[in-house]
Formats: structure tokens, C-alpha cells, sequence
């Protein structure tokens, strides 16, 4: 991959192996308890950190997936060049616009 | 005869670190729209909970929360060497360490659900 | 002049004919002791088919001329043991170096793989005003040392053949070049370290390495291109971030 896609894959699992890290000890403490919606909305509606945490989360997400999907094509499939590259910024806004969605949701809910 | 570099340490955790990957990116945007129907309220929310207390939908849970630990204990035996310096040994301890936390971790939680 | 053959033990060996299309010969010849794979290969053809092709040059471990793939793994033959390798059903497997096209049998074509050390600038750039009289290097410089650890390289493709990166991606430049390359960014007396940064760097260049790390485990003079890619990551990564305004 390129210089600059290299960069942003690895700054942002810098990031991501925080949030990952910080997600999954709130998925064993969410568990732990037990999971109702309710409880889960309880949390998250109107709290701010938590919008911020999890924006963030899915913007270094919406980053770090497509650039490894597309070694992934690029390296086991004979997929390359402009089209690639075009189906999987396709897939970094989607990824984006799903995750906010959901942040948002459960923000708001 | 599996060629040689195919039994190396190294290839088995790229391949775990890109399998893992790949089934993150999968799960991922199923996993925003199943958080969304918490637009409709949590009612919609819940009754989609509903649907993963089933054995099946717990076991690929704890198989997506394993890739989850392991992608990124994997990841971090990849950032150690390009950006830590760090040298095979302490690698393999490195890896082995993270994995077991998290697994143990994750075990440990997942049955008490 | 030849060692007694042990007990008439006999050896099975399938070696390659053929280029990328070919089907594996088998043979059998004595088991002899302290046979290295080199002996056998050379035994086969002398004795039994002289139209064997293979390659080897100093029979000691210096020249790596003689690498192939043995029971699977990229080695030197002059410095493999047959007991060492032979498999619990007593067979040997011989093939040439994988990732490089065949010329014939066990002999392949090294041309794409010193093209690419010159794609990474892997030569040493005096620049437009060279030295008059020779640079003070004291070896125990961090760059020194970071030179010297994958200095012995001598071309031999093992790590080359070992790749997986390589297999799954014809243009990547791979791990004995990268590693030539690292030695000479740390080389304090190199002229034109901003080209051979550029070089190294890109779809094809260090950034590829998955550290999948058989390079490192399989070369015979131990030593470790990841960790020379490693450092070339650095090294552009540490760049681009002074260019940027």
C-alpha cells in the first residue's frame, strides 16, 4: 500500500487498540449484568462522552478496515487498481454513515 | 507437502490477524444496524435482543468477541516490531500475554452472561 | 574418496524436471554418512542422469549458489544434512526456489531478483562530490551496528523463496532487497538516502511486509530483513512527517 494509506492504517490502530480495549471491558462489564436495551439507552442517552468516545471510534474504524480489506484483495484476489480503490472508499463511507447512525441512536434514544 | 513458511509462527499469526480482520469487517456494519433500531426506541431494540439469546447467536457473539481480542493482540505484535523495535522472544511472550488476558477475560465473562 | 554407504541404505529422492510445468523424477542412491543434500544431488547426476540441472559453485557455505527447496524449505545444499532433513519415510524432495522462474529443473532465473535490488536503490550512492579520503565510521555507531546486522547478505534467494508476500505479489521488491536497502540508509556516508527512501516506499515497497517473518527464520546467515523493513518503515514514515508544512 501506499505510503500515506500505511500511515493512516497504523495511526488509527494506535487508536483503535485503546478503544477496542476500552469497548471490550465495557462489553464484560455490560455483560456481566446482564443486557436490556433499557439499560443500555440509560447509559448512553445524553452522554456526551460517550457520543465523543464512540465518534471517534467509528471514524478510526471507517479508516483502519477498508485500507486492510483492500491488501487483503489486492494480495488473494486479482481485484486491484481504480476500481478497487473506488469500492472500498464506498465501503469507508458506508462504514461511517452506518456508525454515526448507531452512535447517534443510541445518543438519542 | 505444505511448504515450509506455512508452518512458521509468524505466517499462522498473519493469518489468524487477517481472518479475524476480515470477519470484523463483515460483522461491523451488521453490527451498526442491529445499535440503529434504537432509533425506533428501545422496544426495537430489545426485541432484537430477543432474537440474540439464542445458543447459536451466543456462540458466533463469543466467536466475533474472540477475533475482536485477537485482531487486536495480533495488531500489536505488528505495531511492537515496526514501530517498538521489538525482537521475536519477546514477541511471542508479548502476544501470548495479551491473548491469554483476553481470553481468559472474555471466558470468564461470556459465562456469566 | 567417497564414504562407505551405511548398511546399503538406500535414499529416495524426487527431484523436479522440467520448468513450471515439469512432474518430479524419482531416484534412489546409497545413504551415505555426513551426506549433505548438495552430495546427493551431485551423486544423482554424475552417476545416474546427467541431464539433471542444478547450480553450486563453493561447496562450503560462502556463495549460496546452490539454494533450493528441500522437503519444503528454502536452504543451502552444500550446508543441509541429510539426516538432518530426511523425512520419517526416508524420502528427500528437492525443487527449485520458489517465487523465481525455472530455466531448467532445479536451476532458476535470478534476474528479476537482483532488478529489484536496483529498484531499491540498493547500491551505494557517493553523490556529485565524493569523499577524497576515507570516512570515519566507528563501529559502534547505532547506525553501524543497524548496517552490520544485515550487512553479510550475499544473495543467495532463500529469504526471497520464503516469502509469502512475494508469492501473492509479483512487484514487491522483498526481503534481501529491502534489507540491502536498510544497510544503506544507514550507511553515514551515502549521498541520496531521499531517492532510496522514495524507492523502498509505495505498494510495492516495505510497507507490504505482513511480518509473517519466514525470511527471518529460514536465512542461513541469520539475519533478519523484517526488522531491517521495520526500521525502513520508520525511516519513510519519520520523513513524510518532516515534509508535511
Amino acid at each position: 500500500m501506499s505510503a500515506l494509506l500505511f500511515t493512516a492504517q497504523r495511526l488509527t490502530a494506535f487508536v483503535l487498540a485503546l478503544a477496542v480495549a476500552i469497548h471490550l471491558a465495557t462489553i464484560l462489564y455490560a455483560v456481566h449484568g446482564g443486557l436490556t436495551a433499557g439499560d443500555i439507552l440509560a447509559r448512553t442517552h445524553g452522554n456526551i462522552a460517550f457520543l465523543m468516545f464512540y465518534g471517534l471510534f467509528v471514524i478510526a474504524v471507517a479508516i483502519h478496515a477498508p485500507i486492510g480489506l483492500r491488501n487483503v484483495l489486492r494480495e488473494w484476489t486479482p481485484w486491484r487498481g481504480r476500481s478497487l480503490d473506488l469500492a472500498l472508499a464506498l465501503f469507508a463511507v458506508a462504514l461511517l454513515a452506518l456508525g454515526l447512525r448507531a452512535v447517534f441512536a443510541v445518543f438519542t434514544a | 507437502m505444505m511448504r515450509a513458511s506455512h508452518k512458521q509462527r509468524g505466517f499462522l499469526a498473519a493469518l489468524v490477524h487477517r481472518l479475524s480482520g476480515i470477519a470484523l469487517a463483515i460483522f461491523l456494519p451488521l453490527h451498526f444496524l442491529a445499535l440503529a433500531t434504537a432509533l425506533n426506541g428501545a422496544n426495537a431494540l430489545d426485541s432484537f435482543l430477543a432474537l440474540t439469546r439464542r445458543p447459536i447467536v451466543e456462540f458466533a457473539e463469543f466467536c466475533l468477541v474472540a477475533a475482536l481480542a485477537a485482531h487486536m493482540a495480533l495488531g500489536l505484535r505488528v505495531l511492537a516490531v515496526e514501530f517498538f523495535d521489538f525482537h521475536e522472544k519477546t514477541l511471542a511472550a508479548l502476544s501470548a500475554c495479551i491473548a491469554a488476558v483476553l481470553g481468559i477475560g472474555l471466558l470468564f465473562a461470556l459465562n456469566l452472561g | 574418496m567417497t564414504a562407505a554407504a551405511s548398511n546399503h541404505a538406500l535414499l529416495n529422492v524426487d527431484i523436479w524436471r522440467g520448468k513450471e510445468e515439469g512432474q518430479f523424477q524419482a531416484f534412489a542412491i546409497p545413504r551415505r554418512t555426513h551426506q549433505t543434500i548438495l552430495d546427493v544431488v551431485s551423486e544423482i547426476q554424475r552417476e545416474q542422469d546427467a541431464t539433471l540441472s542444478y547450480r553450486f559453485a563453493c561447496r562450503v557455505g560462502m556463495c549460496g549458489s546452490c539454494a533450493m527447496v528441500v522437503n519444503g524449505r528454502p536452504r543451502w545444499t552444500c550446508r543441509t544434512r541429510v539426516s538432518d532433513v530426511v523425512g520419517e519415510d526416508g524420502r528427500l524432495r528437492l525443487e527449485p526456489l520458489r517465487n523465481f522462474t525455472v530455466v531448467k529443473d532445479l536451476a532458476v532465473e535470478m534476474t528479476d531478483f537482483f532488478d529489484k535490488w536496483k529498484e531499491a536503490r540498493g547500491f551505494f550512492e557517493p553523490g556529485p562530490d565524493p569523499a577524497k579520503d576515507f570516512a570515519v565510521v566507528e563501529p559502534t555507531t547505532p547506525e553501524r551496528q543497524a548496517a552490520d546486522a544485515g550487512i553479510e547478505c550475499i544473495g543467495c534467494g532463500v529469504c526471497y523463496s520464503a516469502c509469502d508476500v512475494v508469492a501473492w505479489d509479483k512487484d514487491y521488491l522483498g526481503p534481501a532487497a529491502l534489507n540491502r536497502a536498510w544497510t544503506l540508509v544507514n550507511d553515514v556516508r551515502d549521498r541520496d538516502q531521499a531517492t532510496r527512501l522514495d524507492a523502498v516506499s509505495g505498494s510495492s515497497g516495505c510497507q507490504a511486509c505482513h511480518t509473517h517473518m519466514s525470511c527471518t527464520q529460514f536465512c542461513p546467515k541469520t539475519i533478519a530483513p523484517t526488522y531491517s523493513i521495520a526500521g525502513l518503515k520508520r525511516a519513510v514514515l519519520r520523513r513524510s512527517l518532516r515534509r508535511r508544512p
